[in-house]
């Protein structure tokens, strides 16, 4: 195939795609469902695009924030699954969409619903109190010589928060009781006041409390350091942490950020969000956003979606049943 | 005084007239979100957000919580005139509330409760201009213990204090502990008693059954009874407005001591419905004659709207602080920070200076500006009573499912609320009181939450509840309200009788 034909045919495809997006538009307005409360990290993103989309135009409806964040974000779930076929409806979904249905029975598949996008990927970073151990080793050497289990504070039971402390003790053999909050804002401040030694955050989560030297970033459990090399705080950055692995502590996390629509969607409508949550993320707010909250950029969609979501799942899946938390 | 200056410098920012203009329509916003039961705070200023994306961030700011500001104000309308909370925290301004508007007294409730929310108001700003810093490390200082002791003793003064008999008291709590084990639980990660039913996951919406418990059973009982309102159009001037802040100097005490409750409970998150409690029944075991309350005795109105707002007031403390929203419409005004990029947290004091003391120099204005507009409004929501029942009725029921259905935009919602209705009348009907049930239902979950937590952190040892100062006095203080029946048995025994010598109210 020579490449005339090839640039004939991608034209072609483009023309043919873009009746499409005209094609079909909201009519009402559309609702982008939280699975989480109020101010949390899915909460903040929804807002940031309920901002971006209206002050770039990007759409003639309005966006409404519906916050469904009740039993652990599964009130979000069941409502995206009793919708199908309702296309002015955007879930914001994060790990839960695994995990939930495994812990809690709840009788919920990804595969039921519409993907839309990937939009990013969150980085989780373990902290601990700016009064307490300053690296890694100290930290896992005053957690195994305390008499009493170091606390760890997270955001719900059997979820990403405790997974990851299930594999910390695994890999590093100190014991923690794991403390279950309803947020990652609640978690930041119960290390802020030394209720708890340490918590395992996302960065948004514990961002302000950093840039005011109350907690510490030990390590973030990614295979590599975070990009951003903007000083958050007076002296460091978010790429001056070391990952955990360099630490000597090698577990690894990333969660997923992605938008789903109910199930049973045209392809139209589907077409429709594909192209709208591309350029949010060309926009001002949304490059902006993930630098300050340190997230890690991604645009995944169709296939490559898919695929992604099948091996995420397999991962988290794994991880889950090796922690023990999935229910019989 | 580097506050006083910088509070200037706030005003300085608000005082132009658009500021001002926005600030007039927010408090009329939030008054008529008020007024409608279940619509409240929360959702109108939910509701309103979006469009202050394109303003600037302190308009928007002064605004929305104008906005709050009115709802809070509002809240008090509906319950004193139907028996209907407009507001969680509006439960406890019923008790008296609406038996003085039985009384053709309405008038009266009314300037009293926006006196009195106004000068709890007035004490929470004070005190966040000038201890903002020690205020959040204080709130700092809480954690699991120290929120579950809190709780308990709410939970306590209300057994210990309430004037139903306590076996009643105890039966109702429990009912709403129970139902407020409905959902997912956090600190298990399992579901309970949803029964398989998608429904259910969300558990039982606190609100929701405060409409039906008091707004739903309320229409029940009076169609029953009479088929028309009880409460006669009272005739309202400025002789009414003029009487009450007469006679409020008779009642500082009562005053003082619910803004202090208040402010102390509003940097816990969920104080403003504890407060309110709290503040009704520490009035009225201090009174010199407690038989009077829930009859239409003023300082009945009095000491829960001070507390009410007190910490209504205090919970934005927290949230501008330490990123904690202290209430539902702190939660969303957090939301709407972020929006603009402002990030609450430690360092929004030091960096967005103009911001802050712009908006508590909007709680000043929002304050005077809505406490007159309330005022001059009174008669046009008294004269609510003089409608036929039979068409406002209707209307009421009507009211009641919007609400209901907007907290969660669930049908099923509206099912619930009525069934809380049937079983409101119910406990009418058997003498059950319905606050120590609500109480249960908001607070359960949270306390459970805290319990566990202690628990797990303490490694199963109940000694943690003494393990400091703070939490030690709290939990002890709460198990001598619990037994403050036999206690006083006792002390009026050996001759040191309480009721003798009235301290100082």
């Amino acid at each position: 195939m020579g490449h005339r034909t090839r640039a004939a045919i991608t034209l072609a495809a483009a023309l043919c795609a873009t009746p499409a997006f005209a094609g079909w538009e909201p009519t009402k307005p559309v609702e982008i469902v939280v699975a989480a409360g109020a101010g949390g990290a899915s909460d903040q993103m929804a807002r940031m695009m309920q901002a971006a989309i209206q002050k770039n135009n990007l759409m003639k409806q309005p966006m409404v924030v519906s916050l469904k964040g009740g039993a652990s974000g599964a009130e979000a779930l069941m409502y995206m699954k009793s919708s199908e076929g309702d296309p002015n409806k955007v879930l914001i979904a994060y790990s839960l969409i695994y995990m939930l249905p495994l812990s809690a029975k709840i009788p919920f598949n990804w595969r039921e619903l519409t993907p839309v996008s990937v939009i990013a990927l969150d980085q989780f970073v373990l902290w601990d109190n700016s009064a307490g151990p300053k690296t890694v080793k100290d930290f896992v050497a005053a957690a195994k010589a305390a008499s009493a289990p170091f606390k760890m504070g997270g955001t719900g039971s059997k979820r990403e928060d405790h997974v990851l402390t299930v594999f910390l003790e695994q890999k590093t053999g100190a014991k923690f009781s794991y403390l279950p909050y309803k947020s990652g804002g609640e978690a930041a401040t119960q290390l802020v006041g030394n209720h708890t030694e340490s918590n395992v955050n996302n960065p948004s989560e514990n961002l302000e409390v950093w840039r005011a030297g109350q907690v510490r970033p030990l390590c973030v459990f990614d295979k590599e350091r975070i990009a951003y090399t903007t000083k958050v705080t007076d002296t460091q950055s978010w790429a001056d942490i070391p990952t955990c692995k360099e630490e000597g502590v090698d577990v690894q996390y990333l969660m997923l950020r992605a938008m789903f629509l109910p199930g049973k969607v045209t392809p139209e409508q589907q077409a429709f969000y594909v192209d709208l949550f591309q350029k949010v993320t060309q926009t001002a707010e949304y490059k902006d956003y993930m630098e300050k909250q340190a997230l890690k950029p991604i645009f995944l969609t169709g296939k490559d979606m898919v695929q992604f979501l099948e091996e995420d799942d397999a991962v988290n899946k794994s991880l889950m049943t090796e922690a023990g938390f999935v229910a019989k | 005084m580097e506050a006083l200056g910088l509070l200037l410098h706030g005003f300085a920012v608000l005082l132009t007239w658009k500021t001002l203009v926005l600030m007039m329509v927010g408090l009329v916003l939030g008054i008529f979100v008020g007024v409608l039961p279940g619509l409240g705070g929360p959702n109108g200023v939910a509701i309103l957000l979006p469009l202050t994306f394109t303003m600037d961030p302190t308009s928007a700011i002064v605004m929305l919580s104008c906005i709050y500001w009115g709802a809070l104000f509002g809240g008090a309308i509906t319950s004193i005139l139907f028996n209907i909370p407009g507001e969680a925290w509006s439960v406890a301004t019923t008790f008296d509330g609406y038996p003085m508007a039985q009384q053709g007294r309405a008038a009266e409730a009314l300037t009293a409760a926006f006196t009195s929310s106004f000068i709890g108001s007035l004490v929470a700003v004070l005190l966040i201009t000038f201890l903002a810093p020690m205020i959040s490390s204080f709130a700092l200082k809480f954690g699991p213990p120290e929120f579950f002791a809190v709780y308990l003793l709410t939970f306590c003064s209300f057994v210990g204090l309430g004037r139903e008999a306590r076996h009643k008291t105890v039966i109702s709590m429990s009912l709403g502990l129970l139902l407020a084990g409905v959902g997912m639980d956090t600190v298990s990660g399992q579901l309970r008693m949803t029964f398989g039913s998608s429904e259910l996951l969300r558990g039982i919406n606190f609100l929701v059954a405060v409409i039906g418990l008091f707004g739903i059973s309320e229409i029940l009982l009076t169609m029953e009874e009479r088929l028309a309102l009880r409460g006669h159009a009272a005739s309202i001037s400025l002789r009414v407005v003029l009487g009450v802040w007469k006679d409020l100097p008779k009642y500082w005490v009562t005053l003082f001591r619910s803004s202090f409750i208040g402010c102390w409970l509003g940097i816990t998150p969920g104080g403003a419905i504890a407060a309110s409690f709290m503040g009704y029944n520490l009035a009225k075991r201090f009174s010199k004659d407690p038989e009077s309350f829930g009859k239409g005795r003023i300082e009945g109105v009095f000491a829960p709207e001070t507390a009410a707002h007190a910490s209504g007031t205090s919970a934005l403390l927290p949230m501008l602080a330490l990123g904690i929203p202290g209430s539902g419409t702190a939660a969303i005004l957090l939301g709407g920070l972020m929006v603009w990029g402002l990030n609450p947290g430690p360092l929004l004091f030091v960096e967005h200076k103009d911001f802050v003391w712009g908006l508590i120099a909007s709680m000043y204005l929002g304050n005077v500006v809505g406490l007159v507009l309330v005022l001059t409004t009174v008669p046009v929501f008294a004269s609510i009573l003089r409608v036929p029942f039979a068409a406002v009725a209707p209307m009421i029921v009507v009211s009641c499912a919007i609400g209901a259905y907007a907290i969660q935009n669930a049908m099923f919602d509206i099912w619930l609320m009525l069934g809380f209705g049937v079983v409101g009348y119910v406990f009418k009907k058997i003498g059950i009181p319905l606050a120590p049930f609500t109480l249960a239902l908001v607070l359960g979950n949270r306390a459970e939450d805290a319990f566990r937590l202690s628990m797990i952190g303490s490694g199963g040892d109940l000694k943690v509840f003494w393990s400091n100062g703070l939490v030690g006095s709290i939990t002890t203080l709460a198990i001598v309200l619990l037994f403050w029946p036999l206690i006083d048995g006792l002390l009026a025994r050996v001759g040191w009788t309480q009721r003798a010598k009235p301290a100082a109210g």
